[in-house]
This record gives C-alpha cells, structure tokens and sequence, in this order.
C-alpha cells in the first residue's frame, strides 16, 4: 500500500450529506476483476448525463477543481454498500484525502487499507474549508503525523485521528502481513476452540 | 463489576490477541463469499503467494449478478460478459482452494444471507463476516455479524481473523403488540427513522422486548438486516427457543450428542440483566404503522396515512434543499398524501424479504386479486430452496395468477446488476433495502415497504395501505 504521509492539492467541496457508495461507484462498474480503472465511472450518474456527456453543474466536472486531490463532503459519507470499488475508484481518479463531518463505518475502514486518507472535522469547520475551496488554485496542505489541515488562507486545523490506523496509513503497512505475526497465536486458538466447540470442526 | 451484553460475550469469545494500539484479532467463525467483491481478494493472496487458511469456514455463492431466468442453462449462457467473467472466476478461485460453493442453478444456491441461515452455517455466538453490508442479517441468530470490504475479505481468507474495535452497545427495546398488517420491516423502518441512516455509527445494536421476541426467524433477519442502514455495525437479536427449533435438522447443524454440546453452549449467549447498554432506545410496538420510504434514503419514512415533507414547513435551509431534491428525484409534490403515488413497478425480493414468509404474507394479498394493468410486478424468491418450499404450498400459482412473474433466485433488483432493473423515471413499491438514487436503474424511483405492502401496491397500481384493501 502507498504510505500516506503528506499532501498539498487542490479541494474539490461536494456539498451533499449521505453521499452513498451506490452514487461514489455505481454498480455498472463492479463488474470488474481488478482494482484499477475505475475513474471512469467515479460518481458516474452525478458526472454524466444519460447520453454520457458531461453535466458541467457537477463540480468534478468544473475546470477550476481539475486535478484536486481532496474531496471535502457532507456528514455520513460513504454510506450503504460495502463495496472497496468506492476507495478505489476515489484514488484513481486522484483523490487522495475525504474531509467530512462523519464517515460511515465500513467505507471509513476500507479507506485505510487503501492508503486513502478519512479526515473527520466539525460541521462548522468542515463548512469553512468548503468555501475556502470554492474556486478552486487554493491549496490545501495536510500532514498526517501532525494531524494538521492547512488551509489556503494559512489557518491550521487539527484533526483526531486512531493511533494504529495513522501509523498503518504512515507506513503504508500491509494488514495480513503484521496479522501473521500473530500465527502461533491464530493456531493455539484454533486449538482450543476445536475443543470448545467441536460441531464447528466436524465439516469436511 | 457489570455484566456483560451478548455482544460482549460474543466479542471476548473470539479474541485473538489484543495489539497495543488498541486494535484486536479477533476469530471468524464463518466467511461467507460471492462473486461481486472477492475477485480482487483472490487476486492478493496470489500475488502474496498467501494460501485460504480455512476453507471448511467459507463457503461461496453466486448471486449479486446471476440472471432471474434460464439458471440451468449455466455460466456460460449468462449474457452480460462481465458478470459471466465474475461468476467464472468465482468458480476457479473457490476450485482452487477448496471451498465449498453453491454454484448458479444449484438448488441451494440464492442470496447468500439466505443461504446461511437456511443451511444452518449460521448459528448462535458465531462470528461471520461477508463481502456484503446486509451480513447484519445473521445476527437475528445471536451471531455478530458484519459486512466488509474487499481488503478485508482477502485478510479473513489468509488468517481467517479480522482487525478490529471494539464498538459500543445500544438497544433498541420494542415491547407490545404489533397491529395487524404491520410487521418486521415496518419495525425496522421506524427504528431507522427514529434514529437516522448514521444514528448508529459506532454502534452494535441488540434488539430485545416482547414484539422482537414475538417475530419468527424471518422476522428477526428482516430486522437485523436493514440494522446497517441505521448505519450501525451489527445487529442482535438473543437466541431462543425459536432459534434453536429454526436450527434443528439443518444441513450443517450439529447432530446428536453435539446437539446437545452446543445447545448449552448457545443457550450462554443472552446480555447480562446488569450488563450496561452505551445506549437505550424504546419503542412501543402499537405506535408503528405500515411504512413506507418517500425519499432517496432509507430514514425517509412516512406512515402510508400519512403525507410526504411539507418543504414549506422545514426551517433549517440546508435541510429544505435536501428534502427538495429527494422530493424532486422521485417525482412528488411537497405535502402530498403518499398513497396518491402511482407506481409501475413492483419487486419482492432481495435478502431482507425473499423467505419463505415473506412470499406467504405477498401471497396472502394477492390471492384471488389481480395485479394492477400498468404494473409490472416481479417475485425473486430469496434461493432455490425457498422457491421450491413456496412451489409446494402453491404460492407461485397463486402469484402468477394474480399476474406476477415468478423469477429464478438472486439479488435482482435489489441493486440491479442483473438485467432486472428500472428504466428512467420509473416508481417500484419494493421490499428490498435501499432507496438510494439509481439503486434500482438510473433514474428509478423506490418505495421501501413490506411485502404485504408491495403485493397491495401491485393490486391497486398505488402505494396503499394494506389493512384498506376490500
Ligand atoms: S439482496 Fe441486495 S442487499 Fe442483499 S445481498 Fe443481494 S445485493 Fe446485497
């Protein structure tokens, strides 16, 4: 996984809240096997018309937010389907950061085994940034060991965030990898639990 | 010291080891797998050169994008061909590694939350993970159970563990008597608009009092299910009696004197009468009417008595524009009675209503009725053992006579990967789960309700109320 340790972009400001992984990804774009390639169908119905072409009214499709690297949005983002495509298709089309009031459970999950970074920060402040962003050639720095969001007019927000998740995201660590370390401990459990519920064992 | 809540136990009966930043490895009991969101996983353990750990804990099926029709005729006859890439390589990878698979067409094979249950690889205490949100469906066994993602799917199948925290307990207490028409979707629907679509982040929800209780199985796995869309980690319900007489004689239930073992060791999963609850939430069970969804959310609810939002009446300008465009997306008039919405379509199915008893209470409306002219309507039984148990009490005669058509099992139109889904503009009463902008078909417009709700909605050609209908 890429670490993510630093970044200076651009902020796109999506103001809805719920903005669910059927509207981030949507099905059509599921059927794939492989992780790459889904910008294209990246907030698919928001961004195109049924004819395919482009709604210039949707801000990802505004020439000023080209090229942004933060996605700053309303509360609850990420809602519904557990479907990963939804990280994956916010980084391929080069979103590296969400800013929001709240995350739903798993999508904020899939994030950090994705390398995409979930920056949680009041309703209020949230709602700054998002004028702040509005217009787009401003710059936003964020600096995850610090925890810290710089925003184009130099005012500096923190910003909570777990201890373990922010190392695994520094370090780009590989889950599995640090959970086999824990093998002896997987097998011993295994063992014991062959003996407390021995029904569970008896499948071919 | 407090007692503790069964997911506490649950929990502490599964912990692995406890890391110093405050994550925990905690065992998966079962893993249950589909085509949609395990290709990927599959994927990273070959390149990782990393083996499945626990192929006797997974177990496959194909549904998120299996066609309605002509399952016999097999994969290869599947038209779209990334599904058809899906499903083979589904196939391939569960050969592979040894996993037990219900491939399209098997008789056992259907919704994968159905399937669990039904084959008795659900049971009480169990910890059970899928690539899929609606895995809260399992915990109407007592088992904790949750959706996750790919990466995930992949770091269960390597350690058949998990990375995870703890979250906090709610319950969400329904004592009474539920009135006629009304049941467990109406219950879940008035829990999540009593709470919001984000009311129970950060949350494990056990639902207790005298009308959960009183809900069958089917009831109990409707409810648990639509727990995620209050956004909640998990839902509960403790096992019973019913439970454990639901369990007898399945397939991969235990027998004999391990009956008797794990009997008593199910009958430990209950909360603690002093365990602590974060949060309490109570419902009386008389005050829930038939529901029904207006909007693009499922918090969106409205008795079917009653009207849709009133935008002059909303203060709050952000909130005002929100409810103006969900009233917009779906194509009605601020203030209007629900029940003046027609509809086109019709969809009973998906992993919240396609069992046994949801068929029986859809068919209980529309026997002797007739399906309204302009509605299409459609029942996807929820596996193939379902179709064939409602085949045998003539349920799809009943249906097809009333002019319903009688599907294949799958999720369908639940998210519409399949062929079946809703052209542009189109208003489907539906018993599934979301009612998010394009779940059903780009520009679609869904109700969620009851199936005895849906099966009215068919008859009249509008949202009804079903204790009305003549
Ligand atoms: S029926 Fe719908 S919600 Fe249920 S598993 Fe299938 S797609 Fe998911």
């Amino acid at each position: 996984m890429t670490p993510f340790t630093t970044l200076d972009g651009k902020a796109v400001p999506l103001d809805m809240a719920n903005v669910d992984t059927d509207q981030i990804i949507p099905k059509q774009f599921l059927k794939t096997v492989e992780r790459e390639g889904l910008a294209k169908g990246l907030f698919y119905d928001l961004r195109f018309d049924e004819a395919g072409n482009p709604k210039p009214g949707f801000v990802l499709n505004q020439l000023q937010y080209a090229g942004a690297s933060v996605l700053i949005a309303g509360d609850n983002f990420g809602c519904g389907s557990s479907r990963e495509h939804a990280p994956w298709a916010l980084l391929d089309f080069g979103l590296r950061c969400v800013i929001a009031p709240s995350f739903a459970d798993i999508f904020y999950n899939n994030c950090f085994e994705n390398g995409l970074l979930p920056v949680t920060l009041s309703e209020p402040l949230v709602r700054k940034l998002m004028d702040e962003a509005k217009g787009g050639n401003h710059v936003f720095s964020i600096d995850l060991a610090a925890q810290t969001v710089m925003t184009p007019s130099g005012e500096t927000v923190s910003f909570e965030i777990d201890a373990g998740r922010k190392e695994k995201l520094l370090k780009g660590l590989d889950a599995i990898g640090e959970t086999l370390q824990h093998e002896g401990e997987i097998g011993t459990y295994e063992y014991k639990r062959s003996l407390s519920t021995p029904w569970l064992e008896a499948r071919a | 010291m407090s007692g503790k809540t069964l997911y506490d136990k649950i929990w502490d009966a599964h912990v692995v080891a406890n890391e110093a930043n405050g994550e925990t490895v905690l065992y998966i009991d079962l893993h249950l797998i589909h085509e949609v969101t395990s290709p990927q996983a599959f994927a990273g353990l070959r390149a990782h050169g990393r083996a499945v750990r626990r192929p006797d804990r997974t177990l496959a099926v194909a549904d998120h994008n299996v066609p309605t029709e002509g399952q016999a005729r097999g994969v290869g006859a599947v038209a779209d061909p990334e599904a058809r890439l899906q499903l083979e390589t589904l196939g391939r990878n569960v050969k592979a590694n040894g996993i037990e698979f219900f491939p399209m067409g098997d008789i056992r094979n259907g919704i994968v939350h159905v399937v669990g249950p039904e084959q008795g690889r659900t049971q009480p205490g169990m910890t059970i993970v899928c690539g899929d949100s609606h895995t809260s469906t399992h915990g109407a066994f007592g088992a904790l159970a949750h959706g996750i993602g790919t990466s995930e799917v992949e770091h269960v199948l390597a350690t058949q563990t998990l990375r995870q925290r703890k979250a906090k307990n709610l319950r969400v207490t329904v004592d009474g008597e539920l009135h006629a028409g009304v049941g467990a979707k109406d219950i879940a629907l008035a829990v999540i608009g009593e709470i919001g679509t984000a009311g129970g982040t950060g949350y494990v929800i056990e639902y207790a009092g005298s009308a959960v209780r009183g809900l069958s199985m089917e009831g109990r796995m409707t409810l648990c299910n639509l727990t995620i869309e209050a956004g909640a980690k998990a839902g509960l319900v403790a096992p019973d009696d019913k439970t454990f007489d639901y369990l007898q004689g399945r397939p991969a239930s235990p027998k004999g004197g391990a009956w008797e073992m794990a009997y008593s060791y199910w009958k430990t999963f209950f909360s603690d009468p002093d365990a602590k609850f974060d949060r309490e939430i109570r419902l009386k069970a008389q005050d829930i009417p038939p529901l029904v969804t207006w909007g693009t959310s499922p918090e969106d609810v409205v008795p079917v008595t009653g009207s849709v939002p009133d935008t002059a009446a909303i203060a709050d300008e952000t909130k005002r524009a929100q409810v103006q465009r969900a009233l917009d997306y779906m194509g009605l008039a601020s203030g209007q009675r629900i029940d003046e919405a027609r509809i086109d379509r019709v969809f009973i199915g998906s992993c919240t209503n396609s069992r046994i008893e949801d068929l029986r209470a859809a068919a209980e409306v529309a026997r002797g009725r007739k399906v309204a002219a302009h509605v299409q309507a459609m029942v996807v039984p929820g596996s193939g053992l379902v179709k064939e148990q409602a085949e045998a009490e003539g349920l799809d005669a009943i249906f097809i006579e009333a002019g319903f058509d009688w599907r294949e099992p799958g999720c369908s139109m639940c998210l519409a990967m399949n062929p079946d889904k809703l052209m542009p503009g189109e208003r489907c009463a539906s018993t599934s789960n979301r009612n998010f902008e394009g779940r059903q078909g780009r520009g679609g417009r869904t109700h969620l309700m009851s199936p005895a709700m849906a099966a009215a909605a068919a008859v009249a050609g509008r949202i009804v109320d079903v204790r009305s209908l003549a």
